[in-house]
């Protein structure tokens, strides 16, 4: 097994595809040809530009610059699930507590993932650590606006509720609690959704991936297996550390809930 | 014992409250809606950020946890909330209907006409009028030591009416609670025949 390389023909081709889905949506009036072009756009000259950096990284092996790439990433990823968020947090907490969790549970879990299960020599190669770091970071934004989400709506809409709790005599902590694991399974959701279907249903993308680059298939579900347990507990990790951030920022001292500090 | 001392409290629409209640007193509060009836017993329960001090018995409220404080100063809001499927879960201890807190509990239930299988009910099924008295029987099964009611008796008939403000004396005189009622409803306030303030211009006077 080999590599076939792409031409530019063959993307071309694929490219087609997706002006024909414009022009279907603007057929049938669907209204998003604009955002179909526009996202088409944007994946073609972002992947390109990565491929372009992976490779000058991947010659380089310089630590401080995948340092700046990894904290990049982080920074998109963090801005990404602040603009999920239908109530967000206020002034700096807005963009901190996602982008915070990410970076506790994406870069533990890959740094786990380099040093003790795939041992690279250095533990930074690019080859290994940037894509490492994507899917978990692509995944764990996922639970993580997902959770956060859920959080905030659920603490705006039942306030009496929490109240009611905090009159009785409660603290924060237990008057928010039920909403804080609803928000945390709702997180935990996907992924878990992911794994029971894995293989059946769908063929995860990482692992079509490599087979069409040329790995023995069980090599390829073997690293699949990997990546995919190691996202579940970044995710849960991540979803947790988010839940318990922004749920405390929802209270203050005096154990009040403040959901001016939401917008 | 729970007397309160209220000192330059400042809910936003207010000019600053100073107010002292006796142990066992009852004050009444009127004013137009929107005057900050409400905005001044949420700050009194310390439900939003605002200036001033408040003192029961003579100990501040900053000096102790607000949990603790809501525990002993008990605000019963206009429009009641429920977190739990069950009327019985939201109560402090809804496995011990036999200690004492439970037996409370059950008088409580009983004075305001329900016999004990209300525990057993769905919230869902409830209608406003009993949501009203049910949360007044939640808040004391707590045990405060001091009320604020926010219009306690409004979704009442009169039956209902009479049975909550029996409880409601009954209370402040077995426990010696001060207890501000904020309430519309001149024949009552005439009725009970204690103190009455009304909030005009952003002030809070006596009641002429």
């Amino acid at each position: 097994m080999s590599l076939i390389e792409l031409s530019a023909r063959d993307l071309s081709l694929a490219a087609g595809l997706v002006l024909l889905l414009a022009f279907m949506s603007w057929r049938l009036r669907l209204g998003v040809e604009r955002r179909i072009l526009i996202s088409a756009s944007r994946s073609a000259v972002q992947l390109v530009l990565l491929g372009f950096v992976l490779e000058v990284l991947f010659d380089l092996r310089s630590l401080p610059w995948i340092g700046v790439l990894a904290m990049f990433m982080l920074l998109v990823a963090g801005w990404e699930v602040m603009a999920r968020q239908k109530r967000r947090f206020r002034g700096p907490w807005g963009i901190g507590i996602g982008t915070l969790s990410m970076f506790l549970s994406s870069f533990s879990v890959t740094l786990l993932a380099l040093l003790v299960i795939i041992r690279v020599q250095p533990w930074y190669q690019p080859q290994y650590l940037i894509p490492l770091l994507g899917m978990l970071l692509g995944n764990t934004m996922n639970g993580i606006a997902i959770s956060l989400d859920n959080m905030t709506r659920h603490a705006w809409e039942g306030r009496g509720r929490i109240e009611a709790r905090l009159l009785l005599g409660a603290d924060w902590s237990t008057a928010v609690a039920e909403i804080r694991r609803e928000s945390l399974r709702s997180g935990l959701i996907p992924i878990v959704n992911a794994m029971a279907t894995a293989g059946i249903v769908s063929l995860p993308g990482m692992m079509t991936g490599q087979i069409l680059a040329g790995s023995p298939p069980m090599e390829a579900a073997k690293y699949q297996l990997l990546i995919m347990f190691l996202i579940a507990a970044g995710t849960g990790l991540g979803s947790v550390a988010a839940v318990l951030l922004g749920s405390r920022r929802l209270f203050d001292e005096r154990h009040r809930l403040r959901l001016d500090r939401l917008r | 014992m729970a007397a309160l001392r209220l000192e330059g409290i400042r809910p936003k629409v207010l000019e600053p409250v100073d107010l002292e209640l006796a142990a066992s007193e009852l004050v009444f509060l009127s004013g137009p809606s929107g005057s900050g009836k409400s905005l001044l017993l949420r700050a009194l329960a310390d439900l939003d950020p605002h200036e001033g001090e408040v003192w029961i018995d003579g100990r501040p409220r900053s000096a102790m946890p607000a949990p603790e404080w809501r525990s002993r100063v008990g605000l019963l809001p206009s429009e009641s909330h429920w977190w739990e499927e069950r009327v019985g879960d939201h109560f402090s201890r809804p496995t011990h209907w036999t200690d004492e807190k439970g037996r409370e509990s059950t008088r409580m239930l009983d004075r305001l006409g329900f016999g004990p299988e209300v525990l057993e009910w769905s919230v869902s099924r409830l209608s406003t009028g009993e949501r009203q008295r049910l949360a007044l029987a939640r808040l004391l099964g707590n045990g405060p030591e001091a009320l604020l009611l926010d219009e306690a008796t409004a979704n009442l008939d009169p039956k209902n009416r009479e049975r909550v403000e029996d409880l409601v004396q009954e209370y402040r005189r077995d426990r010696s609670a001060a207890v501000i009622w904020v309430s519309h409803d001149p024949e009552q306030r005439e009725r009970l025949g204690a103190r009455r303030l009304i909030i005009r211009d952003r002030r809070l006077e006596p009641e002429s």
